[in-house]
């Protein structure tokens, strides 16, 4: 089975990659380009494409398959009815499925399932991402605090971070939500850097 | 208490009814909360309407028709009370093909360019070049403005060029590669390609069909049933934006809304050509006052006319290659819904007009029609090849094509 994922994001197209690998007879193809995207695909000659509902080539990749329908190997989409619920599910985690008429439905659903399991994998993989780099900003915003502190009031670094926390605590804050108070009064105050 | 209602966008200057309603508070006034959902493919917005991520979506109207009688997918009956404006799109040219057929500076007249442009692509297929032109999707008006200019100019929109889908905001990067050597695209990708200068625009969809039905505000049939009261409510918010929309005096501020990155994402000044009807059609050129080139609000311009959905039928059937079918002709009708556009509206003092149906292309001066109280005036609505279409004979009308 020759399997192309049509991906601009290459490092969530080799998440898939890995994941659909498993599948025993698969060939698998990533195709992370827009330009030169349908003569690949021609070259590939896929029984199956997934390709992310972000992607803004799945116009051009459907006006494909509608003129492939007329051609030998008609690509149609994934919509057997009674598979709606895995359609469903496809499309809940990001990702749409085009198939090759007649392929077997109990070949496409195992390898269905492993894509929708990657794509939620890489999404939780971004939102950890984010809540990384968000307590680097934290962190950052905490040392700006303690710099405002050491300066207008003369304290040590530590002298600093003890009176962030403590007014943390007394107001039931988080340390940083009171750093970001601070700077931005700060600032307000006309201290800006 | 306010109703949550989500609704699925595509970035162009055509989704700024919602967009308008939710930021001057009109959806609020109406006890909606708007949240949006903003997608690069119609693809997507069409998916993520049929499995239930938005309520409603900014929709290219034939696409609505097209999944009502399942070409493509399986059926589902979909449901469109609210036209969310007429024409607005543009034909632009390279400059090179543009030198060739038009006389880049002005709106040519869709006659000549057309005729000129019959024997540059004649030329063309001779050398084995085929002109290979850009729409957004096989069912937009898009492509059925264009190939409705191109077959009446006597060039065969299947054999004689080559009609490609591109995505809109790559329409100027296609034309700069070469990819393609013109494209009929919504506003702001024309100027897009004009101020990059690899596009001229030579006409407007305007002058194709002066009133040509654009996108409608789509939702699932079930779903329109079952969330009537927020869906008749999302009808006169709507309204009051297209009155905010149309009003010089806010043409500015609303440019610079729906600039931002989380709608079109794209530069203000564009925008606000659109909007007010004045185009830069060459690059450094002063821009064109060209009126009435998106149609939002006024004569009654969102009123879904059955004659409408029905005209995008016959272009189906026509570039589809299908058989008329009475069945099929009565489904892409009934996804016009004039009778959920009146109940949400009566009682509001706006015009409502009286048949729901009309012969498409008849007007050629203003004249006054019967509306629900009094009259209401309709301007020209011809197409540029002088037919008309009417609704009583579909059929017929489909066959005069040949």
């Amino acid at each position: 089975m020759r399997i192309a994922i049509v991906d601009e994001s290459a490092t969530r197209a080799t998440i898939i990659e890995e994941g659909l690998a498993q599948i025993p007879d698969c060939e698998i193809f990533v195709l992370t380009e827009r330009h030169g995207l349908l003569s690949r695909i021609e070259e590939i000659g896929p029984d199956i494409v997934l390709i992310d509902l972000g992607n803004p080539s799945r116009d051009v990749l459907e006006e494909y398959f509608a003129v492939s329908r007329v051609l030998a190997r008609p690509i149609a989409m994934f919509v057997d009815e009674s598979d709606d619920d895995a359609i469903a599910a496809s499309i809940d985690a990001g990702v749409s499925a085009y198939v090759v008429d007649g392929l077997a439905a109990h070949r496409i659903r195992p390898l269905l399932d492993l894509a929708i399991k990657r794509f939620h994998a890489f999404a939780r993989l971004q939102s950890d991402l984010a809540e990384a780099k968000g307590k680097l900003a934290e962190r950052e915003t905490i040392d700006k605090a303690k710099r405002i502190l050491m300066q207008g009031k003369g304290v040590s670094e530590p002298e600093a971070y003890a009176e962030l926390r403590r007014k943390a605590m007394s107001s039931n804050r988080r340390i940083a939500e009171i750093a970001e108070a601070v700077v931005t009064a700060h600032e307000l105050m006309g201290g800006g850097e | 208490m306010t109703e949550p209602l989500t609704i699925g966008f595509l970035p162009l200057v055509d989704a700024c009814l919602p967009i308008l309603a939710h930021e001057h508070g009109f959806a609020e006034e109406e006890g909606l909360a708007l949240t949006f959902q903003r997608d690069v493919s119609w693809a997507t917005v069409l998916d993520r309407l049929l499995y239930g991520h938005t309520d409603a979506a900014h929709l290219i109207a034939p696409l609505a028709i097209a999944t009502t009688l399942g070409r493509g997918r399986p059926a589902q009956p979909l449901a469109a009370p609210f036209v969310l404006g007429l024409n607005g799109n543009a034909i632009t040219l390279t400059p090179e093909l543009a030198a060739k057929v038009a006389e880049p500076g002005g709106l040519g007249d869709p006659v000549a360019v057309g005729a000129a442009l019959a024997e540059e692509a004649r030329a063309r297929k001779a050398a084995g070049k085929r002109l290979h032109l850009g729409v957004v999707h096989r069912y937009s008006s898009h492509n059925y403005m264009l190939r409705y200019w191109l077959a009446a100019s006597g060039i065969r929109p299947d054999d004689d060029v080559e009609i490609v889908t591109v995505a809109p905001p790559f329409v100027a990067d296609a034309m700069e590669t070469g990819e393609i050597d013109g494209a009929c695209v919504g506003e702001p990708w024309n100027s897009a390609a004009v101020a990059r200068g690899v596009g001229v625009i030579v006409l407007a969809t305007a002058q194709i069909w002066r009133r040509g039905v654009e996108k409608v505000l789509a939702f699932r049939a079930p779903v329109l049933e079952a969330r009537r009261p927020a869906a008749e409510a999302l009808i006169r918010a709507l309204r009051k934006a297209g009155s905010h929309f149309v009003d010089p005096a806010n043409w500015e501020t609303n440019a610079a809304i729906l600039a931002r990155p989380e709608y079109v994402n794209a530069d203000p000044a564009l925008i606000l050509g659109a909007i007010s009807d004045r185009l830069v059609l060459v690059q450094g050129a002063e821009p064109v006052d060209y009126p009435d080139f998106m149609f939002q609000h006024r004569e009654a311009a969102n009123f879904p006319w059955v004659s409408q959905a029905e005209w995008l039928y016959t272009q189906l059937v026509r570039w589809d290659h299908l058989a008329f079918s009475p069945e099929d002709a009565a489904a892409a009708a009934r996804v016009f819904r004039p009778d959920v556009y009146r109940s949400a509206l009566t009682g509001t003092g706006d015009l409502l007009p009286g048949a729901s149906s009309k012969v498409e292309g008849s007007l050629a001066r203003p004249t006054a029609v019967t509306a629900q109280q009094g009259s209401m005036i309709l301007a020209n609505n011809t197409f540029f090849d002088g037919r008309s279409f009417d609704p009583d004979d579909i059929e017929g009308y489909i066959e005069s094509f040949g």
